[in-house]
């Protein structure tokens, strides 16, 4: 809530989602503007899963309100989100692997040439199109035409968040896109990720790592239990901090209380 | 890293060190490694056998009888093998045959109406089973296999208890003095003269809609979309496709194939018998699946079946020509496709092994 020079993209007020009985998230307030990462940090079951559904169109929220450019929407389909320029990049259900890359590159928005009975697919467009785009971002690949399950997990995250750039994606989700990568895989996905913030989009980076979190985001949410446990500006919260609301700090420091009460735990010596 | 050997000779010299591959080699393998070759050459395999074996197959109208064998199984192979790219069943497709047959043969007799609108309400009973098939399977996430399961028993059932409620046996009644007959079968089950050999239309309009089949899988939106269904549904739908109104129009797509071979039936034989069309649907998936469709979805093409079909065609015939005991085909046929796949999935792993 610190940059308040340019409206938020994307706004969450006390939005929840309940599923049938189970309420899955409450009380979530988010912010995203464009040209700034938010991250949104919690543990497994905190909630960031029904988050980005919510924001991407997959599911409907329940509770509060949900507005894009200020205006309150309730989409029907991951389609109206895209039509609003909010695209989600997913972990591991971004992509066909059998697909050849540039046809994974063009699904859903193929680029079509020639009148109705005969409007085919514009495949040389599609191609060229697809091999600029990936050497903008930095991936060369020597054939298009290979399945896309044939590259490695940072390449198809890049890929698909090339993809998203491409059709002119405002907002950004990425799914935990480094949690099956290694650190070299990683450092791969953050710089694109600080690419597309640089150019005007608004992200939001999903992850159960503070590490890569605080390397790239502006806005921190840590999400717990399905609801905001803290949200704080880069400004205003240190690694540290972050990491120990990752590790659930508060609920580390009461069973440091508990221990105490404890005979034959000595305290003094715990972190 | 396959492709990164494949594209070798294109982006630089082959290394030095190492085993020398021929220049052809990759392409050839790479050629070899596309299940539509593995089937046509397969296909041609079984020709060149029952040709040495028949004699009297060598001949232009024994061909002829070949490939209308061929294209009855085709003309159906074809949607179901889309559906299967798809990522989706359809054991209901070859008692939907008879059920369309059965349809515009009863409604035409019993109403003493022109055949063209037992044919127009035939189709459109026929898509209604489609579409109910793609929405059961999109609508409750159960797998197509049950679904269609079901349907086929219900339409197995209606087809006979329906018929002879109507007309008192088995059979419809003979519609071949009615009026619109001759149009009709002018239209599904006449012969084209080639040559002095009589082709059957059907073959025609196989191998056309083959080629059409083919041009909407590999050029089209809709094409992109059948394989991305069948790959991964999910991912698809995340993505913008629009996931259950492809499943559904190829569920349609088959019962218009349905629809379609049951119309050659009618007009081809006048009657239709209720009791048939059961085990039709099995050979449609394996021609489908011996031209290469991926069991699981996401792979395959439109002219592997037409090679997968005609290799049960010239079976089916071969054995007649060469005057064995037919009641060997199911048996040949059981073998051949055991064979077909295990040499498809050598091929494919000799191939793509680096």
């Amino acid at each position: 809530m610190t940059d308040q020079s340019t409206a938020p993209l994307v706004e969450l007020r006390d939005a929840g989602k309940s599923y049938g009985n189970v309420r899955a998230l409450h009380g979530v307030d988010l912010t995203v503007h464009a040209g700034r990462v938010t991250c949104v940090l919690g543990d497994n079951g905190a909630g960031k899963s029904t988050l980005i559904k919510i924001i991407s169109g997959l599911h409907r929220h329940t509770e509060g309100e949900f507005l894009v450019d200020g205006e309150p929407v309730r989409f029907d389909s991951p389609r109206d989100a895209l039509a609003k320029g909010i695209a989600a990049v997913y972990q591991d259900l971004a992509t066909i692997p059998l697909m050849p890359v540039w046809r994974n590159f063009f699904l859903g928005s193929e680029l079509t040439k020639g009148p109705w009975p005969l409007r085919r697919l514009d495949i040389a467009r599609m191609k060229e199109t697809a091999d600029r785009e990936l050497r903008e971002m930095g991936i060369a690949l020597d054939d298009l035409e290979q399945p896309i399950g044939t590259l490695s997990g940072g390449q198809r995250q890049c890929v698909a968040i090339a993809r998203a750039v491409h059709f002119g994606a405002r907002v950004l989700i990425l799914d935990e896109p480094t949690a099956a990568l290694g650190v070299k895989q990683s450092g791969v996905v953050l710089k694109y990720i600080a690419a597309a913030r640089d150019r005007g989009l608004g992200v939001i980076f999903i992850t159960h790592n503070p590490h890569h979190a605080y390397m790239v985001g502006d806005h921190f949410s840590v999400l717990r239990l399905g609801t905001l446990e803290l949200s704080a500006a880069r400004g205003d919260i240190t690694l540290e901090d972050l990491t120990n609301h990752m590790a659930g700090g508060a609920e580390l420091a009461a069973l440091k209380h508990e221990l105490a009460q404890v005979r034959g735990v000595d305290v003094a010596e715990l972190p | 890293m396959s492709t990164a050997q494949r594209t070798e000779p294109a982006s630089g010299p082959p290394p030095v060190s190492g085993p020398v591959r021929g220049a052809g080699r990759p392409l050839a393998l790479r050629l070899v490694a596309r299940p539509e070759v593995g089937v046509f050459l397969g296909a041609l395999a079984v020709m060149v056998f029952f040709l040495v074996a028949a004699p009297t197959l060598r001949q232009g109208d024994s061909m002829a009888t070949v490939l209308y064998q061929c294209s009855t199984i085709g003309l159906m192979a074809l949607p179901v093998a889309l559906l299967m790219i798809g990522g989706e069943f359809d054991l209901s497709s070859g008692v939907a045959v008879i059920t369309s047959a059965l349809t515009a043969s009863m409604l035409s007799y019993q109403l003493t109406v022109n055949v063209w609108t037992g044919v127009l309400v035939s189709l459109v009973l026929s898509l209604a089973i489609g579409a109910f098939n793609g929405w059961m399977v999109v609508r409750t996430g159960l797998p197509s296999f049950l679904v269609t399961l079901g349907t086929f028993l219900i339409l197995q059932g209606v087809n006979l208890a329906v018929t002879k409620l109507v007309t008192g046996n088995v059979a419809t009644d003979d519609i071949s003095d009615m009026d619109g007959f001759g149009q009709a079968k002018a239209v599904f089950a006449s012969s084209v003269d080639i040559g002095g050999v009589q082709v059957k239309i059907t073959v025609f309009y196989w191998l056309a809609f083959a080629a059409l089949a083919t041009w909407v899988l590999l050029r089209t939106k809709y094409g992109n979309w059948i394989f991305a269904v069948g790959g991964s549904k999910e991912s698809a739908r995340a993505v913008g496709v629009r996931v259950d109104f492809t499943k559904i129009t190829l569920f349609m797509l088959v019962s218009f194939g349905a629809w379609f071979v049951g119309m050659h039936n009618l007009f081809a034989f006048n009657t239709v018998q209720s009791g048939e069309g059961v085990g039709q649907e099995l050979i449609y998936i394996a021609a489908a699946v011996i031209g290469g469709c991926l069991l699981t979805g996401g792979s395959g093409s439109a002219i592997g079946p037409v090679f997968g079909a005609f290799m049960f065609g010239m079976v089916n015939q071969g054995i007649v020509f060469a005057g064995w005991n037919p009641d060997w085909f199911k048996a040949f046929l059981g073998v051949m496709l055991l064979g077909a796949v295990l040499i498809n999935l050598w091929v494919q792993r000799t191939a793509t092994r680096r």
